[in-house]
C-alpha cells in the first residue's frame, strides 16, 4: 500500500470516483491546467479532460451557484475554493440556496455537492488565507461539514461526501497537507458522515478536536504522560451533524474534557459542544470543561501567527488545570 | 473628439504613444515634457529594482509570499502619478509601484509582505488603502468614496486597481453598475496582465476586450497600451479630468503582461511556455523608453548604471531598517480590532500574555 499525504489522498479519491461515476465533475480556479495552488486536482484534467475538469472564471459566488445548478440537472459537482477567506462571498449561495434547496422545495429539488477548501493557518500564508469558517458552517442548516484529519480518514469521508444526498463542506486542513504521510489504500471505501474517531483512548481526560488541531491534541498527550495523566482524543471529523453520543460517551468515562480549535473563542465550535455536555453529561462533570481557541480577532499575519494559534504548551497547560479543578 | 470617443471600446482599437521600438505614433505626442519622462523612467527603474529585491528576500526566507509586479511598471507609474493630493487609491496586491507614487514608504510596503501589520498603515495625509487581497471586492470602496466627494462637493478622483480576474467577480460588477448610476468620480484601473494565476484572460471573460465592459454600465472606457507610459499617463489624466468635473467614471484596460510568478508560491512552467514570455519581452514597459530617451541624448549606459546603484543602497538601507522593526508585541494583535477593546479581548489578551 501506497503512503500518501492529504493531498495525494484526496487526489486519489477523486481520480477513483471520477472514474467510476461520470456525473462528477471538478470545477474551481485553477484546477485543471495548474491541478490547483496545492496540487490537490493535479493531472486530473489531463485524465479526464476539461467538460469535467473545469477552470472557472475567478468568482466564488459563481462557482458554487452554477454548482448547485448542476447537481439539479443530476451532475454530482466537485466545487473547490482556493482558500477559506474567499468561502465568504459564497455563503449568500450557500446559506440561502444550497442549504434550503431541498427543504424549500420539500424534497422536489436537491442539490448533492462538495465544495472542497483548503482551511486554517500555520503556513505563513498571506492575509485572508488563514480563515477558520467552521463554526458559520455548522450554524447553517441544510449542509453538512466534514473535516479530516489525516490523509486515510481525508480518502474515505471525501468518497462518502461525494455519495451524500446532501450538500458537503469539506474543509481541509491546509496546514497538515503534507505533513503526514500514512497508508492510504487504493479502491473504494468510505468513512461515514456523522460519525467521530476515537483518536486514542484514555480514562482522565477528553480532548476534542479536528482537523490539524487532532496533531496538537496528539503531541499534547504525548506530552501530558510524563505527567501521568491519560488523555483520550476525539477527532470530530464531521463537525456537522456533530456525534453527540461519541463526545458524551468519552465525558461519562473520563468526567473531563478540552476542546481544541483554532477558530475564535466566541461562539465558536467549543461553546457548542460545551452546551450539549451540559445538557447531556452535565452530571458526569469532575470539572468545567475548558477551550483552547483562536482569539476574537482577525488571524495576524505571519510575524504574529505564532500568538495566535493553539499550540502544545497552551493544551498542555488548560488539561492541568482542568485536572487539577 | 474626446480620446474616449476616438478610442470607444467598439472600434477595437488600442490606444497607444510610444511604440515598442521607441517611436511615437504618427500625429500623436508625449504627455508631458522629457524631464519628466527622464524622471518618471527613473522611478520605474528603481520599482522594477525593489520589486526583484522584494522576490530575493522571499527565496532568502527574509518575507513572506509576494506579489511581483515586474511588466506592470508603466501601468503603475503612469497612472499613478496623473494623481494629485487629496485623491485615493484602492488597490489590489500587485501595487508596489501605484503604493510608491501615491508616497507610501517602501518600507511600509516590505513591512507587510514580511507579516508585520505595520504595513497595512499609510501615513498620515495619503490616501492609499491596504492591499486588497480578496479579488475584486475593493472597486465597491472606491466607489464609495468617489459619491460620499461627490455629495460633499469635494473634486477628488478615486482609483481602483485590479486584475482582469477580477472583472469575472459579482462585486466588480455592483461597483462598475453603482459607479454608472451615482456618476461617481472613479477610475476603475484594470491591469490585463493575461492572466488570473494560471487561467489566461482569454477563458477569464468572453468579452472580446476588458475596455468594452464599461458600455453595458453607462460609462466611458478605453484599451491602452499598458506598457506604454505615454498612453497610460494620457488616458488616465482625460479620466481623471473627466471624474473632477462630474462627468463620472471610465474604465481603463491597461494591456500589459506579468513576467513573473502569481506570486512567490506559483511556478508558472505548470500553465505556460517560456516561448510566450520572450514574445512579450520586446514590448517591456522599460525599454521603449529607454530607446526613446537615448535616442533624446537623456539615457546612457553609464546614467543608468549609477542611478541603478544609487537606487540599490537606498533599497538595502530600506531593507536594514524594515528588518530591524522588533516583532510586533502581543497587544497589536488586540488593540485595533474595535475603538475600545472589548472586555472579551482583554480577558483573551492577559491569557496569552500569561500562556507565551
Ligand atoms: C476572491 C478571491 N478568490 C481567489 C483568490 C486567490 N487569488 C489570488 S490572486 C488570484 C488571481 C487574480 O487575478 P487578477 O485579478 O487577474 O490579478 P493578478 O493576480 O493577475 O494581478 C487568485 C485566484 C483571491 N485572492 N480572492
Amino acid at each position: 500500500m501506497a503512503k500518501l499525504n492529504m493531498v495525494e489522498a484526496i487526489n486519489l479519491a477523486l481520480r477513483e470516483e471520477m472514474g467510476k461515476d461520470n456525473r462528477v465533475v471538478v470545477l474551481g480556479e485553477d484546477v485543471g491546467r495548474e491541478g490547483g495552488v496545492f496540487r490537490v486536482t493535479d493531472g486530473l484534467q489531463e485524465k479526464f479532460g476539461t467538460d469535467r475538469v473545469v477552470d472557472t472564471p475567478l468568482a466564488e459566488s459563481g462557482i458554487v451557484g452554477t454548482a448547485l445548478g448542476m447537481a439539479l440537472y443530476g451532475f454530482r459537482p466537485v466545487a473547490e475554493i482556493q482558500f477559506d477567506g474567499f468561502l465568504y462571498p459564497c455563503l449568500d449561495q450557500i446559506t440561502n440556496h444550497i442549504g434550503r434547496m431541498r427543504n424549500r422545495s420539500r424534497g422536489r429539488f436537491i442539490c448533492p455537492l462538495v465544495i472542497r477548501v483548503p482551511y486554517g493557518g500555520g503556513i505563513h500564508a498571506p492575509e485572508h488565507h488563514s480563515e477558520s469558517p467552521e463554526a458559520i458552517l455548522a450554524h447553517t442548516p441544510g449542509i453538512k461539514v466534514v473535516i479530516p484529519s489525516t490523509p486515510y480518514e481525508a480518502k474515505g469521508l471525501l468518497l462518502a461526501s461525494i455519495r451524500e444526498p446532501d450538500p458537503v463542506l469539506f474543509l481541509e486542513p491546509k496546514r497538515i497537507y503534507r505533513a503526514i504521510r500514512e497508508e492510504v489504500p487504493e479502491g473504494d471505501y468510505t468513512i461515514p458522515i456523522g460519525k467521530a474517531r476515537m483518536v486514542q483512548e484514555g480514562k482522565d481526560i477528553t480532548i476534542v478536536a479536528w482537523g490539524a488541531m487532532v496533531r496538537e491534541a496528539l503531541n499534547a498527550a504525548e506530552e501530558l504522560k510524563g505527567d501521568k495523566i491519560d488523555v483520550e482524543i476525539i477527532d470530530l471529523r464531521t463537525i456537522s451533524p456533530i456525534d453527540v453520543d461519541a463526545i458524551v460517551n468519552s465525558i461519562r468515562k473520563t468526567g473531563r474534557g478540552v476542546i481544541v480549535h483554532e477558530a475564535p473563542k466566541t461562539c465558536g465550535l467549543g461553546a457548542e459542544i460545551i452546551a450539549l455536555i451540559n445538557e447531556k453529561a452535565f452530571f458526569s462533570l469532575q470539572a468545567p470543561i475548558d477551550r483552547v481557541t483562536g482569539f476574537d480577532i482577525p488571524v495576524p499575519l505571519l510575524k504574529s501567527e505564532h500568538y495566535y494559534l493553539p499550540n502544545l504548551k497552551r493544551i498542555v497547560t488548560a488539561v492541568k488545570k482542568v485536572m487539577n479543578f | 473628439m474626446s480620446l474616449f470617443e476616438d478610442y470607444h471600446p467598439l472600434k477595437g482599437k488600442m490606444f497607444q504613444i510610444l511604440k515598442p521600438e521607441g517611436t511615437l505614433q504618427r500625429n500623436l505626442h508625449p504627455p508631458f515634457s522629457d524631464q519628466d519622462t527622464f524622471n518618471l523612467y527613473q522611478k520605474m527603474l528603481f520599482i522594477r529594482l525593489a520589486d526583484q529585491r522584494a522576490l530575493m528576500l522571499q527565496r532568502q526566507g527574509r518575507m513572506g509570499t509576494y506579489a511581483p509586479i515586474w511588466g506592470q511598471e508603466a501601468c503603475q507609474v503612469g497612472s499613478a502619478s496623473v494623481l494629485q493630493k487629496g485623491d485615493w487609491v484602492f488597490p489590489a496586491f500587485r501595487e508596489l509601484g501605484a503604493a510608491l507614487m501615491m508616497g507610501i514608504p517602501l518600507k511600509t510596503v516590505f513591512l507587510y509582505w514580511m507579516g508585520n501589520e505595520e504595513g497595512s498603515r499609510a501615513p498620515e495625509g495619503i490616501n492609499v488603502l491596504p492591499v486588497s487581497i480578496p479579488v475584486g471586492t475593493h472597486p465597491l470602496h472606491a466607489v464609495g468614496v468617489g459619491w460620499a466627494a461627490k455629495l460633499k462637493g469635494d473634486p477628488i478622483v478615486t482609483m481602483a486597481y485590479f486584475g482582469d480576474g477580477a472583472t469575472s467577480k459579482g462585486d466588480f460588477h455592483e461597483a462598475m453598475n453603482f459607479a454608472g448610476v451615482f456618476k461617481t468620480p472613479t477610475i476603475f484601473f484594470c491591469q490585463n496582465n493575461q492572466f488570473a494565476i494560471s487561467v489566461p484572460r482569454k477563458i477569464q471573460t468572453a468579452s472580446q476586450t476588458i475596455a468594452q465592459k464599461a458600455i453595458a454600465y453607462g460609462m466611458d472606457g478605453i484599451q491602452v497600451d499598458g506598457n506604454d507610459l505615454f498612453a497610460v499617463f494620457a488616458a488616465t489624466k482625460e479620466a481623471a479630468e473627466k471624474a473632477r468635473t462630474g462627468r463620472g467614471s471610465t474604465l481603463i484596460e491597461g494591456v500589459t503582461y506579468r513576467f513573473g510568478p502569481h506570486t512567490t508560491a506559483d511556478d508558472p512552467t505548470k500553465y505556460r511556455k517560456d516561448e510566450e514570455i520572450e514574445t512579450w519581452k520586446p514590448l517591456d514597459p522599460m525599454v521603449r523608453l529607454k530607446l526613446y530617451l537615448e535616442e533624446k541624448g537623456l539615457w546612457n549606459d553609464e546614467i543608468e548604471q549609477r542611478l541603478t546603484e544609487e537606487a540599490q543602497k537606498e533599497i538595502d538601507q530600506v531593507v536594514k531598517d524594515a528588518e530591524a522593526v522588533p516583532v510586533p508585541e502581543v497587544e497589536d494583535i488586540f488593540k485595533y480590532v474595535y475603538a475600545e477593546m472589548t472586555p472579551q479581548l482583554k480577558e483573551q489578551m492577559e491569557y496569552l500574555k500569561g500562556s507565551l
